[in-house]
């Protein structure tokens, strides 16, 4: 293909999103290193420390743990749906504010033919890319512990934490292009993102919350991804309470996107 | 190349711009000058099609700002006020990774960034991160970076801000080169030496509104005299001095702590001041300057 050497507008959100590739590949190549922690030791720890060793003291019964024979059947998807979780958060507050804020980096890139939409999908795409390679892997090193019924469920396990990742990766995104200051992000780490990995049903049956908190765990993203997430891993596939799983994450990641680009053109463009 | 008509942008209920027209042809280097708040920057982004318009007209290389953002900026170059460099990156990946964002081929690309490193002397400092770099060279590197897409037009923000005189002879130098090479440039400034040096010609602006416009030397020759004697006096004193010398001058303008006598001939006119027994601490005789139209359209000092 011959060199393209006149400047041109995109012809679309996607291709203009495609010219930030070598933006987000250098950005990553510097700081994967200090990702590695995150992205994958520390969710094959808490599998180790949860599912194999709590879980040796924890009664395999499928009857209260959701169809699992196993606690580390249970808790091996839980942790899947949290770790897609968990990667987005880290990379769509922090780092959306030192783009806006700190090095006003989009202000850079916005001055070229990209706009702000293409900004936006660029940064979700690098942040659905990291969720891609955690989960990936975490799939991969779990297989030989046979926590999946089959190879099509592994793959639709996978499928799910994009989705997941993603059906949190636009809202956040949105509230962190909002914010005037970085203070709001502990609270919601301490407030959001904990109390969401620890009661949406990834460590033990939201059947054991009493009434009202079930409901509200019900109401959790997280919820909805740990349970679509279970049903394929462990292979008993509820296909229309499935349907409504993807349907609610799916509405998230679109409310999300169009929240995502006004919170963010309000933000730069006066 | 940039044709504004009544052009306006506010703020909520602030006007920062307030109706001005502007014409800038090809090949032409173009000055803003005027003191802060002037709305510089405001007309700049506009112009840069990142920030709308909020009344009059203003197409850019024929284009409209609110219908083709994306096209327009494919084709100029933009030096903002603040730098957007990524900190975090190295000198040679910041053109780099810009040049992708315009879509240009990674072989070109690589082309260019060597061009334009040995361009703006930052060569030697190609891997080092920007963060490390001198106020200076982190300005030229925007200026390196605004030229990746061989713009049609280049606009600075006021591109010598904040540097020391070393480095702005540095910037101006390389400017000037680019105005020999037939860029169409548009800058603004608060120096008036700077729009001396760089503008073909140049718009004075202040508080929203153009006061003035034409070539550095006509605009001397019409709000000026050819020269000024500068003559300072104690403090607290001028402005009974003024009184008495005010007919040896075409025009004489008091400030905190001196006298200035706008005049043809500078230095007869300090001699005629000490003939009448007035003895100045300090005498300066200068030529007229764009500050001094600039105090004459406005009552006051650019640089404040
Ligand atoms: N985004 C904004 N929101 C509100 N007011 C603004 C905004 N940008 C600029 N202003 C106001 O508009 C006026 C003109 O600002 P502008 O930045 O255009 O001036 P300038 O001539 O570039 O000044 P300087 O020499 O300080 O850069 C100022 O009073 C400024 O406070
Ligand atoms: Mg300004």
């Amino acid at each position: 293909m011959a060199e393209i050497e006149t400047s041109t507008a995109p012809s679309g959100v996607l291709s203009g999103a495609a010219r930030m590739f070598d933006y987000w590949a250098i950005a990553y190549k510097r700081t994967w290193k200090g990702s590695v922690i995150t992205s994958f030791v520390s969710p094959l720890l808490y599998v180790l420390a949860m599912g194999v060793l709590l879980g040796g003291f924890i009664e395999g019964d499928p009857s209260t743990l959701e169809g699992a024979t196993s606690y580390l059947d249970f808790v091996a998807p839980g942790l899947l749906a949290a770790q897609a979780m968990t990667i987005v958060f880290g990379e769509v507050t922090y780092p959306v504010m030192g783009m806006v804020k700190w090095h006003k980096t989009y202000f850079g890139m916005t001055a070229t033919p990209l706009g702000v939409p293409d900004v936006i999908v660029a940064h979700l795409g690098f942040a659905l890319f990291r969720v891609a390679i955690s989960c990936a892997v975490f799939v991969v090193v779990m297989a030989p512990f046979g926590v999946f019924a089959s190879v099509a469920g592994a793959l639709g396990a996978f499928l799910v934490s994009l989705l997941v990742g993603l059906a949190f990766a636009t809202p956040i995104y949105a509230l962190s292009a909002g914010l005037k200051d970085e203070s709001p992000f502990a609270l919601v780490f301490r407030l959001g993102m904990m109390p969401l990995f620890l009661f949406s049903g990834a460590f033990f049956p939201i059947a054991n919350l009493d009434g009202w908190l079930q409901v509200v765990a019900k109401a959790t993203p997280l919820w909805h991804g740990v349970d679509l997430t279970r049903m394929l891993t462990l292979g008993d596939v509820d296909w229309p309470l499935a349907a409504i799983h993807v349907l609610y994450l799916a509405v998230l990641a679109v409310l999300g996107w169009f929240w995502a680009v006004r919170r963010l053109t309000k933000r730069m463009v006066s | 190349m940039i044709l504004a008509q009544g052009l306006r942008k506010s703020f909520g209920a602030f006007e920062a711009v307030k109706g001005i027209d502007v014409d800038v042809r090809r090949g032409e280097s173009f000055g803003f000058l005027g003191p802060n708040g002037a709305g510089k920057s405001s007309t700049m982004r506009m112009v840069a099609a990142v920030s709308p318009v909020s009344g009059g007209t203003l197409r850019i290389l024929g284009l409209d700002p609110d219908t083709d953002g994306p096209e327009i900026r494919s084709r100029i170059g933009v030096c903002p006020q603040e730098d957007t460099l990524d900190t975090e990156l190295t000198v040679r990946d910041n053109l780099f990774v810009y040049g992708r964002y315009f879509g240009l081929g990674r072989k070109v690309v690589r082309e260019r960034v060597d061009e334009l490193l040995e361009f703006v002397q930052l060569t030697e400092k190609a891997d080092a991160m920007v963060e490390d770099l001198s106020g200076g060279m982190k300005r030229r590197l925007t200026i390196a970076r605004s030229l990746i897409n061989r713009p049609e037009i280049l606009l600075l923000d006021e591109p010598t801000t904040g540097l020391d005189p070393q480095a702005r002879h540095v910037v101006w130098d390389r400017l000037f080169r680019l105005k020999q090479q037939g860029v169409t440039i548009v800058l603004t400034t608060h120096y008036m030496d700077e729009a001396e040096q760089l503008s073909d010609r140049l718009v004075v602006m202040d508080k929203g509104l153009i006061v003035a416009e034409g070539s550095p030397l006509s605009l001397i020759a019409e709000h000026s005299t050819r020269e000024v004697a500068e003559l300072r006096f104690g403090v607290g004193e001028h402005e009974a001095i003024a009184a008495k010398v005010e007919d040896l001058a075409d025009r004489v303008e008091v400030l905190p702590d001196r006298l200035l006598l706008y005049t043809v001939d500078g230095e007869e006119t300090v001699a005629k001041v000490h003939e009448r027994g007035l003895e100045p601490i300090v005498t300066l005789v200068r030529r007229s300057t764009l500050e001094d139209v600039f105090l004459r359209l406005t009552g006051r000092t650019l640089v404040d």
